[in-house]
């Protein structure tokens, strides 16, 4: 059977060690060289960056998360033994696993490492549709000839030079289409390699549950265990039109999925539909003025990733959580899509305007939709507001020095506050 | 209550009536409408708490009282009885039901008791005067296109009426803008007027106010007052609450010094504005204006969709010039001219541009312009 070394890269037939450096981590599969449609996930990505930078945090539970009121973001390995899981409350987290590391995000070092990441993996491929800062899915079909290598090789190859040079570990899943291979990288991590084959798919997915399916969220699996299914034998035995008929678009997607099939491609461009950011506070707040502080630097940091996506958008939203955890959210369509930062704090401002709440509130989003391609942005100016124009030219002028010298080298008042 | 009323005179009061209401009602009263008769009238009236309409109607009451019931329902029977039919509404004040019948059709509503139906509060009006219908008619329907949408400025979703300084001293005048573009339309000063303190009417006032506006020899009593407007006719009663807010100062929006004059014949470059629209994108709909020495070239580039351009033979003897608009704007301007040619003036390709029919002064607008 083909199998492969991870450490050596050394590619051989069924062995229990790899011949030429002895290692025993090899990965054997009947179509190993074949695949080529790959899944990389970073294992506990925010956390493996903290733990590199502090050699002090090795050993010990990190936490990666906002605050002493927000939310885990990343817990790495040893915290998750102790039942630590992403998105769990903080104080949560800290009653199962209270010798816990709290380390605040610092989200510049991870967009750092994450594009350090990305510039490996386009040396593999061009088609690779990063997922998030720490995922991507890779198309490696036909770049075995340019390589001298199969796919299964090369990925081997970016996870090791990962480790080696970046100090980040990565899980690989590599299968014949974009769904099995995003299954197949979280079932052997950290550090793993899997593969899902063609000729295993069908056993692979028959005892699985339907929530393996990406997209398929609480609701939805509640939705399909009313109608009897709760595995993908359960799924198999559906007809299409009935599928479609009971969940409507995404019927012909469940069909295909329970054959372990899957069409699209991998693409570098898989539109974002929107961009948002929010942050939790230390202290709940109902001071407009610590508000406005925070839509202005949300504002900021939305426009910043439109801008860097070359996207802007015609919607934009504000939310605010109030003390009782209930949400209120406010949107507002633009007629003329933006990306400024200037036009999106102004507009998310004058929606915080119109909440009759007086708060207090614990935390603050502001969103923006309904993207299209930037260059169909801020087109037309405002006759009333005159003044906008001058604006945006001193926020351009302002992101070229950002650009130059850091994104701390020039700030509004306001983002003080 | 009992009466006797004529379909047609009925269907006139009931759907002016079923307009007012809100489709959407947690309050169900305010889905109804309420008919009251005496003597020889019987009124029929709706709200949805900014608005109310009165509209009184001649029938036979055989027996006075009042209900209420739901103003579409009642519209939609009335809409649906035949031309001429005798209606006959007829309650018993203790049944809860309200019958309609007209020939052999009979039915049957249920009521809501009329003294739950709020009826909006007087106001102390401070400006009474009349105008024909034709001047407010003029007046709302050039400037309620500009009207915003936009709830963040709220104070921008109506037409501000207000006495203003004109060319000739003062007018009645009407502004509505949302930003991209502004309309301001004025008339001669109706006697009475003079101190109406400004109001921003709301845009499903404007709506509602036009259907009153149809008949050109009718005299419109208008009345105002810093929360409320009404408008009257013999038969309807039109009262509205006005927008809690400050319209912004539009006269430095206003552009003075715009020099570079073109003169089009508003329906030809609407026809071509509108023609070479077709292939620009959904999104932008931007149109490119090239001036040049009595030549107007209008273009669409929008690289997904394709490309067009149309020539105009125009007056024009300024610097060359290029700016570009919303197609939308620009129709929606340009066929605000119905008697002369639409005369454009311009400064740059970044600031507003001036649209005036011939050398008329009481209706200008303004729109801004679009990178290109």
């Amino acid at each position: 059977m083909p199998s492969l070394c991870r450490d050596c890269l050394h590619p051989f037939q069924t062995e229990l060690r790899c011949p030429s450096c002895r290692s025993p981590r090899i990965i054997s599969h009947p179509e190993l060289f074949e695949l080529s449609i790959a899944h990389m996930d970073c294992d506990a990505f925010y956390a493996a960056v903290e733990k590199r930078d502090d050699p002090a945090l090795r050993d010990k539970p990190v936490i990666v998360g906002g605050g002493r009121r927000g939310v885990v973001s990343t817990a790495c390995y040893i915290a998750r033994i102790k039942g630590v899981r992403s998105a769990m409350p903080m104080f949560r987290a800290l009653a199962l696993c209270p010798e816990a590391v709290v380390v605040r995000g610092r989200m510049d070092v991870y967009v750092e490492v994450s594009k350090q990441i990305r510039e490996m993996m386009q040396e593999l491929t061009p088609a690779i549709e990063p997922l998030s800062l720490d995922e991507a899915f890779l198309d490696l079909s036909g770049t075995a000839r340019l390589h001298g290598a199969p796919p299964a090789v090369m990925l081997a190859r970016l996870v090791k030079t990962m480790e080696d040079t970046l100090g980040i570990s990565g899980s690989i899943g590599l299968s014949h289409n974009k769904f099995l291979a995003k299954v197949a990288s979280d079932l052997d991590k950290p550090r793993g390699f899997s593969v899902i084959g063609q000729a295993e798919t069908a056993a692979f997915l028959q005892d699985k549950s339907v929530g393996l399916i990406w997209g398929v969220g609480q609701a939805f699996q509640a939705a399909l265990d009313k109608a009897g299914i709760r595995t993908f034998t359960d799924l198999l035995r559906w007809e299409k039109s009935a599928l479609n008929a009971r969940f409507g678009s995404m019927g012909d997607r469940l069909w295909h999925l329970a054959r372990g099939r899957d069409h699209r491609p991998v693409s570098r461009n898989a539109p974002i539909k929107s961009i948002s950011n929010e942050t939790t506070f230390f202290d709940d707040t109902a001071s407009s003025d610590i508000l406005d502080g925070h839509i202005w630097r949300l504002s900021e940091k939305v426009s910043d990733r439109a801008k860097a996506r070359a996207r802007a958008g015609r919607v934009v939203t504000l939310k605010l959580k109030r003390s009782d955890h209930t949400l209120l959210s406010r949107r507002i369509s633009l007629r003329d899509p933006t990306q400024m930062a200037d036009r999106i704090y102004r507009t998310a401002r004058a929606l915080y305007d119109q909440v009759p709440d007086q708060g207090p509130y614990r935390l603050l989003g502001v969103g923006l939709s309904d993207l299209v391609p930037e260059d169909a942005a801020d087109l037309s100016g405002d006759l009333l507001d005159p003044n906008a124009e001058k604006r945006a030219r001193a926020e351009r002028a302002s992101d070229a020095i950002r650009r130059k010298f850091g994104a701390d080298a020039i700030r509004k008042g306001r983002a003080l506050r | 209550m009992k009466i006797s009323i004529e379909r047609g005179t009925l269907l006139k009061a009931v759907s002016q009536a079923q307009s007012v209401v809100e489709r959407r009602n947690t309050i169900p009263i305010l889905a109804n409408v309420l008919i009251e008769a005496d003597q020889n009238s019987v009124s029929f009236r709706a709200t949805d708490l900014d608005i109310e309409v009165v509209d009184k109607a001649v029938a036979q009451v055989e027996r006075a009282g009042a209900t209420t019931v739901s103003a579409v329902t009642l519209h939609e029977i009335v809409r649906k009885l035949p031309d001429g039919a005798l209606v006959v509404l007829s309650d018993n004040g203790t049944s809860g039901r309200m019958t309609v019948e007209a020939g052999r059709s009979n039915f049957s509503l249920a009521t809501l008791p009329r003294e739950d139906f709020p009826v909006m509060a007087s106001s102390e009006y401070t400006a009474n005067f009349t105008a024909a219908a034709p001047v407010l008619r003029r007046l709302f329907d050039k400037s309620k296109f500009a009207i915003s949408t936009e709830e963040t400025r709220y104070y921008l979703n109506g037409v501000y009426m207000h006495v203003a300084n004109g060319e000739a001293g003062s007018v009645l005048r009407c502004v509505a803008t949302d930003g991209h573009r502004l309309a301001r339309i004025d008339a001669d000063l109706p006697a009475g007027a003079e101190h109406m303190p400004g109001v921003i009417v709301p845009r499903k006032t404007v709506g509602e106010l036009r259907k009153l506006l149809d008949d050109d020899d009718m005299q419109i009593a208008v009345s105002v007052s810093e929360t409320k407007v009404r408008f009257a006719t013999p038969e309807i009663t039109l009262t509205s609450k006005v927008i809690d807010g400050t319209f912004p100062d539009y006269t430095r929006v206003i552009p003075a010094g715009n020099t570079r004059k073109l003169e089009v014949d508003a329906s030809e470059f609407a026809r071509a504005v509108d023609r070479v629209a077709t292939v620009s994108s959904e999104r932008s709909r931007a149109v490119k204006l090239s001036l040049d020495e009595d030549r107007l070239v209008l273009s669409v580039n929008a690289p997904d969709s394709g490309a067009a351009e149309e020539e105009l033979a125009v007056a024009y003897g300024d610097d060359r010039l290029e700016i570009g608009f919303n197609a939308k704007y620009l129709l929606e301007i340009a066929s605000q001219v119905d008697r002369e040619n639409a005369v454009f003036l311009f400064n740059s390709s970044g600031d507003p541009t001036l649209m005036r029919e011939g050398n008329d002064t009481s209706a200008v607008y303004v729109v801004m312009p679009m990178r290109v």
